[in-house]
């Protein structure tokens, strides 16, 4: 599904990432893990788009997307949830969602059954649709952010830290939350800093280590071989 | 109670033309965190469109709608002339690039036109006077009113109802995000500037109604009000700039009515002096809008 081959990114002289390959395939869930600065982020980012790369090469869906705008790569059918949890503040959560379908809002009733789908899955976005986004907790906004990120009914979800700032209910809401999507079909790319929960739910993960690959194999694997406790303190 | 009604007549009718013209500028203000010094020149360019399809002898409001038609695409050709190319790079280069496309536009009119006032069409009823409860009131007041009530509810409709108007709101306070979920960043800019030429448009049919004439520099202060009102009323905010509209059509017509004969040439060092007050005492203006970060 994505493909990202010796990518480079960065913010001027800073070389966020260095060098990145890695896979996701068909209906995958892989994570990608690593301390903080280790260029996760940034990571997500480029494929998304929203960052461009030195160098390197970035294929979604069998196409060639390096350097693609974010705008294009959401009409692809890839979806970003940024760690940055950018709900619209002064927006309603309705409204907020309803941007989420912007590239489907000829499709007016399938977007109206999404719609109503998400309200089932997050009852508590329903009963404040009519609230502005910024008046949510942080768990509801994350709820949103998701919830807004499926709206445009994606191939691939990026997920950055998704549970991020919340409270262990809300964090294992969040989980299952990401197992139901990938069993729906969905590919998903995860980083997370909560690696023990991210390894019990991938299949496969990635450790990045200042910008570069340090480890790759499958959930049990990487669980298995290295020290969770080392890869974020990153020794 | 005449007086008062006067008053209410003057405040609002000002008042609305203010806040079309604050709102105009607010527009692409919020989304590319760049003041537009170039939309002054909208009023300008409506004005001498009327002045050139004056002797064709349409009707007038076809007359107005062409003028309208081309503050419109004088807004869209500003953004493809002084922002677009320029964008990504430094404020600075599109403050100049903005200031440099309006001077040539005022001296596109001074060579190609002239320097002298250039009169416009209007319609006989903005010469008409109507009495209302006692209170003799241009027509023309009344008007404008009234177009700055519809324009004002239809840009909220639009913005409130409509998935382009939601996206521009959404790209006001983060517009990396609104890309993110497919909303084109140049459609969003292209409409910002698309609708600031058409209220620049259509509150220059009242504007240079209350004179009758167009000339090169005619848009200085229309783009003055708009900034100071866009100022008081909070950059970031829709409603700040409508709020700050009417508040500086307050200040101006209050003072229009309670300064004494020989203080009233000096009515702007007033109103400018209540414009500092009120920025000492909110500095981000009335209504501070969503925390918005990043120029983009």
């Amino acid at each position: 599904m994505i493909g990202v081959s010796d990518l480079s990114a960065g913010y001027g002289a800073i070389r966020a990432v260095r060098g990145v390959t890695l896979e996701l395939g068909e209906g995958e869930l892989v994570t990608v893990l690593g301390a903080n600065g280790a260029g996760k982020s940034s990571l997500m980012l480029t494929i998304a788009g929203a960052l461009k790369p030195t160098s390197g090469r970035v294929s979604f869906d069998g196409r060639d997307v390096t350097s693609a705008s974010p705008e294009r790569m959401v009409r692809l059918g890839l979806s970003m949830v940024p760690e940055t949890r950018d709900v619209f503040p002064d927006l309603t959560v309705a409204e907020n969602l309803r941007l989420g379908a912007y590239i489907r809002r000829k499709e007016v009733d399938a977007v109206q059954a999404d719609l109503e789908k998400m309200y089932e899955m997050f009852p508590r976005l329903k009963e404040r649709q009519h609230q502005a986004g910024g008046t949510l907790s942080g768990g509801e906004q994350q709820m949103l952010v998701i919830a807004r990120a499926m709206m445009s009914a994606p191939k691939a979800l990026l997920l950055d830290e998704p549970s991020l700032g919340l409270s262990p209910t809300l964090v294992d809401q969040i989980f299952q939350m990401i197992v139901e999507l990938k069993d729906q079909g969905l590919s998903i790319l995860l980083v997370e800093q909560n690696a023990t929960k991210a390894l019990q739910i991938a299949d496969r993960a990635y450790v990045l280590r200042l910008g570069e690959i340090a480890a790759e194999g499958s959930a049990s694997e990487i669980a298995a071989s290295s020290n969770l406790h080392s890869l974020y303190l990153g020794g | 109670m005449t007086g008062f009604i006067q008053f209410i007549i003057d405040f609002l009718s000002l008042g609305g033309a203010y806040a079309l013209m604050a709102l105009g500028l607010v527009i692409v203000y919020g989304i590319l965190k760049l003041v537009n010094f170039a939309y002054g020149e909208l009023i300008m360019v409506a004005g001498y469109t009327l002045f050139l399809v004056g002797g064709t002898g349409m009707p007038w409001i076809i007359m107005a709608i062409v003028a309208i038609a081309m503050s419109v695409l004088m807004g869209i050709a500003t953004d493809y002339v002084a922002f677009r190319p320029v964008r990504a790079k430094s404020v600075t280069a599109v403050l100049i690039t903005s200031f440099a496309f309006s001077t040539l536009l005022q001296n596109g009119a001074l060579l190609f036109i002239s320097p002298r006032p250039r009169n416009i069409p209007l319609p006989e009823i903005f010469t008409k006077t109507v009495e209302i409860a006692g209170v003799v009131t241009p027509v023309r007041n009344l008007l404008t009113i009234a177009t700055a009530v519809i324009s004002l509810s239809l840009f909220t409709w639009l913005m409130r109802r409509s998935v382009i108007g939601i996206a521009m709101r959404a790209a006001a306070t983060n517009f990396t995000m609104a890309r993110m979920l497919g909303v084109p960043a140049n459609l969003i800019i292209t409409s910002a500037f698309a609708i600031s030429g058409l209220l620049a448009g259509i509150v220059s049919m009242f504007w240079l109604g209350r004179i009758g004439a167009v000339v090169p520099g005619i848009g200085l202060e229309p783009l003055l009000i708009a900034f100071i009102a866009t100022v008081i009323g909070g950059m970031r905010s829709l409603l700040g700039a409508v709020v700050g509209g009417f508040l500086l059509a307050f200040i101006d017509t209050g003072l229009n009515y309670t300064l004494p004969q020989d203080l009233l040439k000096f009515r702007d060092a007033f109103t400018f002096s209540l414009v500092i007050l009120i920025l000492l005492w909110r500095p981000e203006g009335l209504m501070k809008g969503p925390a918005s970060g990043q120029r983009t």
